[in-house]
């Protein structure tokens, strides 16, 4: 006699082994039934995932260029080192409607020379360009760019060195040698030769002497990172300081990083004593470090990431809507495999899981799919355009990508399972 | 082991109220072999859906096993369904993509039973009812006959002790339901209790007691002393 049918055995002794192992088995059992379901529909399924595919393929991409664009910008921050202070004027918006502009003084460098141990590589930059109100020329051709008066710390402070000629030197500033070095651009620009060291340029009605050309920079966002002239800093003061007050930027080393903080309150209670600020009054400047520059700038290209992305991002709903629909088809042609499932014993939350976890995996298919593709369309349109960064996949673009994807799914599958999961078992077997 | 008492199922069609049973009283003991009969639409099948709790009755009451089914949730149901009752039907209701093993361990999947379990007692119940070749084939790869026998191993891997069977012969050729027929009287001298719905009398003819339903209520209600022989001298 067999003992599969014998009645007697109707109530077997405990098979089940824990209702935790039960569970999971069921889960496994849901997560099975769902590939083989997602296998035996092939095009079909690849046709729901379209849309999560497409969605998380843009927003991948998106996310890689503009952070690949900003981890180049944030290294070029980071060569300026973390021991390096900028201080800087700051105006508030309101004085400067009424125009007030506040200033460092040239004695305000030489307040921070003598008044600051600690420091090195004082580096003044003062903005020659506007106050000159003349253009620079080589003849017949003109350019426009910023011109700065800086002294020979500058290369070191900042990482950028001259490619042909030389840098500015300590005498150059001494004696007010009326001289410059060129950006690059503003060397195409005066259509300059490749080596034009020696040659003479007018700013003005000034003449100059070029005696270097600086490494090219590349661009940054389209903007041009060369186009810029630099002299010496006691000659740009001599030339432009005696009609109007030059504004000053600062930049000098901290010797020792763990002074940076203490240097910090040093500078800005000098600032406030040498500018005649009383106490509770704002300061007129700013002690930043290159650290700062380098955060603020990481902030804006993470809000510029998030806000793309979650304008891309949306098209990953329509996806969602997508699966939806076709899980709500499904669930219709399936009607009768449900109401057998039912008929043999099936709970309502085992049907509910079931159609749940097909939604989930076919978005997360379509996600890492996605993200494939992202991935290297970012590469091919990073490729295309030149001198556009290598494109950056951040992990958390990846993981977030796929939780995402999941979340459409349980999203949008969750009304086609419960639909599933509330047919009434007798209608549903004997659906047609 | 079924009680039934003044069971009443009405449909709403429209405006319309249709009375499918209507006062059904009945009482099925352990191991009777059972045949529902009745012209169709006389709610042979109604009858049937309720026994196996697959639908609920608008009054009345039934206990299944003494104990009473009326205000048990969906998922009770479910779990009476897949504890107590094998159900067998005439379009046997297979899992087209699946193979005979995994169709027959379907049941077993809602119990939480483990895997290699599972699959051990399907081919258990696929050799029960002469099947241990076909494990692997799909029911498209079946004859209608072996389709039926993989269904009745689905009924029969949970081990329940009530076995139903609406129209179980309806679909196959007169030899394959005697084939069929006679695997029941074998489940039943096992000790399963069964009940099977047909019109046709030459099946209801295998069965030891006939209840004839017609209009929804029970109209006949007859033992018979040896069901096989005496099919057989009727025929001759």
């Amino acid at each position: 006699m067999s003992t599969v049918s014998a009645a007697s055995e109707a109530n077997p002794p405990l098979e089940n082994g824990g209702r935790l192992q039960g569970t999971f088995y069921a889960a496994h059992e849901c997560l099975r039934s769902a590939v083989a379901s997602i296998r035996a529909h092939g095009l079909r399924s690849f046709l729901t995932m379209l849309g999560v595919i497409i969605g998380v393929a843009s927003v991948i991409c998106v996310i890689a260029l503009v952070q690949g664009l900003s981890q180049t910008i944030t290294q070029q921050f980071e060569g300026l080192g973390s021991s390096t202070l900028t201080l800087r004027s700051e105006t508030p918006q309101q004085d400067r409607m009424r125009g007030k502009i506040n200033r460092l003084r040239p004695t305000d460098l030489d307040e921070l020379r003598f008044r600051i141990d600690d420091i090195s590589n004082i580096t003044p930059l003062v903005f020659a360009g506007q106050r000159f109100g003349a253009e620079v020329r080589n003849g017949a051709n003109v350019a426009n760019g910023q011109l700065l008066g800086t002294t020979a710390n500058f290369q070191d402070v900042r990482r950028i060195f001259p490619r042909s000629g030389r840098f500015l030197t300590e005498s150059d500033d001494a004696s007010r040698r009326r001289v410059v070095v060129l950006g690059e651009q503003m060397r195409k620009d005066l259509k300059l030769s490749e080596d034009p060291v020696g040659q003479f340029i007018q700013i003005g009605s000034e003449w100059f002497k070029v005696v270097g050309v600086m490494e090219s920079l590349g661009e940054i966002f389209g903007q041009n990172q060369d186009n810029y002239l630099l002299m010496p800093y006691q000659t740009a003061l001599a030339v432009t300081g005696v009609i109007t007050q030059p504004d000053l930027w600062i930049s000098f080393s901290v010797r020792d990083l763990d002074n940076v903080e203490s240097v910090k309150e040093r500078v800005a209670s000098l600032m406030r004593r040498l500018h005649g600020i009383n106490p509770g009054q704002a300061d007129d400047f700013v002690v930043e470090s290159a650290d700062t520059l380098a955060r603020t700038f990481r902030q804006i290209s993470m809000t510029v990431t998030f806000v793309v992305a979650g304008i891309v991002g949306i098209s990953l709903v329509v996806g969602g809507v997508g699966i939806m629909n076709i899980m709500l088809v499904s669930v219709t042609e399936r009607t009768r495999e449900i109401g057998i499932a039912k008929a043999l014993g099936a709970p309502r939350q085992f049907i509910l899981m079931q159609f749940l976890i097909e939604a989930v995996v076919l978005a997360v298919i379509g996600g890492v799919i996605g993200i494939l593709i992202g991935y290297g369309l970012s590469y091919a349109i990073a490729g295309a355009i030149p001198s556009f960064p290598p494109p950056s996949v951040p992990w958390w673009a990846v993981v977030g990508s796929c939780a995402f994807s999941a979340l459409i799914g349980i999203t949008f599958g969750i009304l086609p399972a419960s639909k599933a999961a509330n047919l009434v078992p007798i209608d549903a077997l004997r659906y047609e | 082991m079924i009680e039934l008492r003044g069971i009443g199922k009405t449909y709403r069609l429209g405006k319309n109220e249709f009375a499918a049973l209507a006062d059904v009283n009945l009482t099925i003991a352990r191991k009777e072999f059972v045949a529902l009969t009745g012209a169709s639409g006389s709610g042979k099948s109604t009858l049937m859906n309720l026994v196996g709790c697959l639908d609920t009755p608008t009054s009345g009451s039934y206990a299944l096993d003494n104990a009473s089914v009326a205000g048990l949730s969906d998922n009770q149901l479910a779990r009476v369904r897949n504890h107590k009752v094998g159900f067998v039907f005439q379009n046997f209701y297979l899992m087209p993509r699946m193979t005979s093993v995994d169709n027959v361990a379907q049941p077993l999947i809602y119990r939480g039973t483990a895997p290699a379990v599972r699959r051990a007692r399907a081919i258990e119940a696929l050799t029960r009812v002469g099947l241990e070749e076909r494990l692997m084939h799909k029911p498209n790869e079946l004859s209608g006959g072996q389709r039926q026998r993989v269904a009745i191993a689905r009924a029969l891997v949970g081990r329940p002790e009530l076995l139903l069977a609406d129209e179980p012969t309806g679909n196959l050729d007169s030899k394959t339901a005697e084939e069929i027929m006679a695997l029941f009287a074998d489940l039943n001298a096992e000790g399963h209790t069964l009940i099977v719905v047909t019109h046709d009398p030459g099946v209801a003819s295998h069965c030891r007691r006939i209840i004839r339903l017609h209009d929804g209520r029970i109209v006949e209600d007859r033992e018979q002393s040896s069901s096989r022989q005496s099919l057989h001298e009727a025929h001759s």
